[in-house]
């Protein structure tokens, strides 16, 4: 179980330690963890719990650096608004106030600033959390892409859900609240490099209503939660498989993503499990509790896309497969760095 | 090598001749259509798209002769000989063929 | 989607490899290469493997243009981007390949113009966009790819512009399997031929495949069912004992192969006399540059490059496994030294390479973990 000594060897910060893969977990459980960490031998999650003075609150962070600021379906706002509900909400904790920093670059328009501080005002108030706190800082030109968001929220744990990946047993079922690769396909062709179009937006929102909803139908068997952002389900159902050593079997049928989600992946080479998503979490349910737990998500605005994907198993261990109908099966890696698009 | 996907012509641009917007699954781009002089396909033919390029015509009926012999597999033996009158990949001698200029037919 | 989704319809597939291991003499171990690195990425995508009989062994050969670029090349076309002027353009599958001084994104990491387009024609728009910058497209590929390249050189040509230039690393696969089939180690009884370089050069190149080496060969497309309807077929063969060319990507090959795209190669390039293949060494007659009515477009001519040769260490054993001689797992250097993350030999550079295929695909498939690489 678990991953075992890591150690973080290279000389320089590259791209590939920020694209949430492995390289990314490299750099923080290797060189950040035992140094930030104190002691900290718990496997990571997306936000930490505290007890202060008898309250349990949950924490979390959660920077953002998006290019083009705005796409459609959103703008940078909104996703560190939904970023940072959705983590504390994962870790089964409700959101009840967030800080946020900007770090802007000299020569942003004023009118820009100005639509992402409404934006991330509509999303809070959606969000049903305020903003209580504040910073911002200008760099030179050149020195910030026009932008970056930081916030970070606290909240408060809800009643009857504990996770921990060392609570997952084989058996038990991996739930997906909708479909999957909307965000980072919108941005991949919002960036405009491979002059291709479509019908498409972000799927940022905030997962907490559908968190409740799962948690109240589902609480004592939820063993896991995760929001699969950067990196996609491929990302978060691998470091699952790791923290917890036991394989995770999907079918292939199950996984949910829409037709153009799907052309533009069959067109790029990409594969929509590593496709980053800004709306999403998986959980992992007991048998007992994961059918009662997906007819709540499916009843709940916003989940009636929800399904269950496949479940876990004790082989292969630590690793994440997908089995095909007729009984071919591949193991799904998390990447390296961000998925690319490729013509061979 | 040669990720390349079926998409289907939705509107050819006068302007530019060579070039046509094809759909793949929802998802649009302008596609060159250079290299199918010989063959100019119009709107709602099938093409095999590959880095902003067609390579070929796609031809829908090869396709649903390919899927009808496959389906007949596993059948029994009369089927099989069936099958094996079809002529599975032998060379062009007209008929369910290719021509010779390649010329596909497609709905 | 369409003529997609009927040809991986899961009831037909299994009765198709259900067809399959009724074929297969269970006397006989069948050794079928598929040539194309986009074939061996299919095999894994789909799974095919599991629905194979055990003694029918699929060999992955040297189809992948990016896995057989030699690093010194790599290493030329990143000099070119060091020059300020320059935007260096070149397709996704470059981006991640190491040079001895990194790679693409590690270039464009370092402040360097280093930009992804989906095509040669996005390339030259950046060029017509970009008047005051050179822009230097790194071209890689096979006869799939090199006709759209081509096209954009004589398109560049009749523009008459000046900022656009072409690195050509463009190579010609029947040499390759020509190699292979040389090779006194290579024992493979049938070929998976490449679907989407047929339907440019066609299906007569490989005729000598069946005639002079006596191998059944059918050219293949990438679905599933292609795949396995061609196993079929190269099964019926050897069990007749027969050695022929067949198509069986009827729907978008044609016997001939494109006029229009081998005209525009002709008029655009010229065969190199000989060139280095990563993994299988020098090779004559198998890759192209431009001709000297391009000079004016030849990155090569326009910038001066190292042109160091670059060997891969003695350990990395890419030959014998891109011959079928080894399998990926058997390489020393397989998932220690050697893994996607950091690779040491050609084989490893690519998502298609088999190396690569194998180890993100396959290799953990017994449970064992490989941590964080």
């Amino acid at each position: 179980m678990g991953s075992g000594k890591v150690r973080f060897n290279d000389p320089q910060i590259e791209m590939a330690h920020g694209a949430g893969g492995k390289a990314s977990r490299r750099l923080i459980e290797g060189l950040l963890v035992p140094i930030l960490f104190d002691g900290c031998s718990e496997p990571l999650g997306d936000a930490a719990h505290l007890q202060l003075d008898g309250i349990q609150l949950a924490i979390t962070t959660d920077s953002f650096v998006v290019k083009p600021l705005s796409f459609p379906g959103g703008s940078i706002g909104e996703l560190a608004v939904n970023g940072t509900v959705n983590d504390l909400a994962v870790s089964g904790a409700r959101a009840e106030a967030l800080a946020v920093t900007y770090v802007l670059e000299a020569g942003l328009p004023t009118a820009v600033l100005e639509a992402e501080a409404q934006a991330m005002a509509r999303a809070a108030k959606r969000a049903g959390v305020g903003i209580v706190a504040g910073d911002t800082k200008v760099v030179e030109h050149g020195k910030a892409d026009q932008m970056y968001v930081t916030t970070c929220g606290i909240g408060r744990l809800i009643a009857g859900v504990a996770v921990a990946p060392r609570s997952v047993r084989p058996g038990d079922k991996i739930i997906l609240s909708g479909p999957i690769g909307e965000h980072g396909i919108t941005i991949l062709l919002a960036r405009g490099e491979l002059d291709l179009e479509a019908e498409l937006w972000s799927d940022t929102r905030s997962v907490l209503p559908l968190v409740e909803a799962l948690a109240q139908a589902a609480g004592p068997g939820i063993r896991w939660m995760r929001d699969p952002t950067r990196g996609g389900v491929a990302t978060s159902l691998n470091e699952l498989a790791r923290d917890c050593g036991l394989g995770v079997h999907l079918d292939e049928e199950s996984i949910p993503v829409r037709d153009t989600v799907r052309g533009a992946c069959e067109l790029l080479g990409l594969d929509p499990l590593h496709i980053a998503n800004e709306g999403q979490f998986l959980a992992v349910v007991a048998p007992e509790f994961a059918e009662a737990g997906l007819e709540a998500l499916r009843r709940t605005p916003g989940g009636h896309e929800a399904r269950t994907l496949g479940e876990m198993r004790e082989q292969p261990a630590a690793t994440v497969i997908v089995n095909t109908r007729y009984g071919g099966s591949r193991v799904v890696d998390m990447l390296v760095g961000d998925p690319l698009p490729r013509i061979c | 090598m040669c990720l390349a996907i079926p998409g289907k012509i939705i509107e050819l641009f006068p302007e530019s001749h060579r070039t046509a917007l094809v759909d793949v699954s929802g998802v649009r781009r302008r596609v060159d259509l250079g290299l199918l002089e010989e063959d100019k396909p119009v709107a709602g033919d099938w093409v095999l798209i590959h880095v902003g390029f067609a390579l070929s015509k796609i031809s829908e009926e090869d396709a649903l002769d390919q899927m009808r012999i496959l389906r007949l597999l596993g059948e029994d033996k009369a089927a099989m000989e069936e099958v094996k009158g079809y002529g599975l990949g032998e060379e062009p001698e007209g008929g369910k063929q290719k021509s010779e200029t390649g010329r596909k037919r497609t709905t | 989607m369409r003529f997609v989704d009927e040809f991986r319809d899961p009831e037909v597939i299994g009765r198709t490899a259900e067809e399959i291991r009724r074929l297969a003499d269970p006397g006989r171990h069948y050794r079928i290469m598929e040539v194309c690195g986009g074939h061996t990425h299919a095999i894994y995508r789909f799974g095919l493997k599991d629905v194979l009989p055990p003694n029918l062994e699929l060999v992955h050969g040297p189809g992948c243009p990016v896995c057989v670029l030699p690093m010194g090349r790599i290493d030329d076309g990143l000099s070119m981007a060091e020059n300020p002027e320059v935007i260096f353009a070149a397709f996704g599958d470059m981006m991640r390949v190491p040079g001895t001084k990194g790679s693409p994104l590690e270039y464009k990491a370092r402040g360097m113009d280093v930009r992804i387009v989906y095509s040669p024609a996005d390339a030259l728009k950046l060029a017509e966009n970009n008047p005051d910058r050179q822009v230097m497209f790194f071209a890689i590929g096979f006869e799939t790819t090199a006709p759209s390249t081509a096209l954009t050189l004589m398109r560049a040509k009749a523009l008459g512009l000046r900022n656009f230039s072409v690195f050509c690393n463009h190579v010609t696969i029947i040499p390759a399997i020509r190699a292979i089939l040389d090779s006194p180690d290579t024992r493979i009884d049938a070929f998976i031929g490449p679907g989407h370089v047929s339907t440019i050069i066609g299906c007569r190149p490989y005729e000598w495949i069946a005639k002079d080496e006596g191998k059944p060969i059918v050219i293949s497309g990438f679905e599933p069912l292609d795949l396995l309807q061609s196993i079929v077929m190269l099964l019926h063969q050897l069990k007749q004992g027969e050695a022929k060319v067949e198509n069986q990507y009827k729907r978008v090959v044609p016997w001939e192969g494109n006029r229009s795209a081998l005209g525009a190669m002709a008029e655009v390039f010229a065969l190199r006399p000989y060139f280095e293949w990563r993994g299988l060494g020098f090779i004559s007659q198998s890759a192209l540059r431009l001709r000297e009515t391009f000079a004016q477009w030849d990155a090569e001519q326009r910038f001066s490059v190292p042109g160091v040769r670059v060997t891969d260490p003695k350990a990395a054993q890419c030959g014998e496994v891109l011959k079928g001689v080894l399998k990926p797992a058997q390489c020393k250097l397989f998932g220690g030294e050697c893994t996607p993350e950091h690779p040491v030999g050609a084989l490893m550079v690519s998502s298609e390479g088999s190396c690569a295929a194998h180890y993100n695909y396959e290799h953990r498939k017994n449970g064992v973990a490989s941590g964080l690489g």
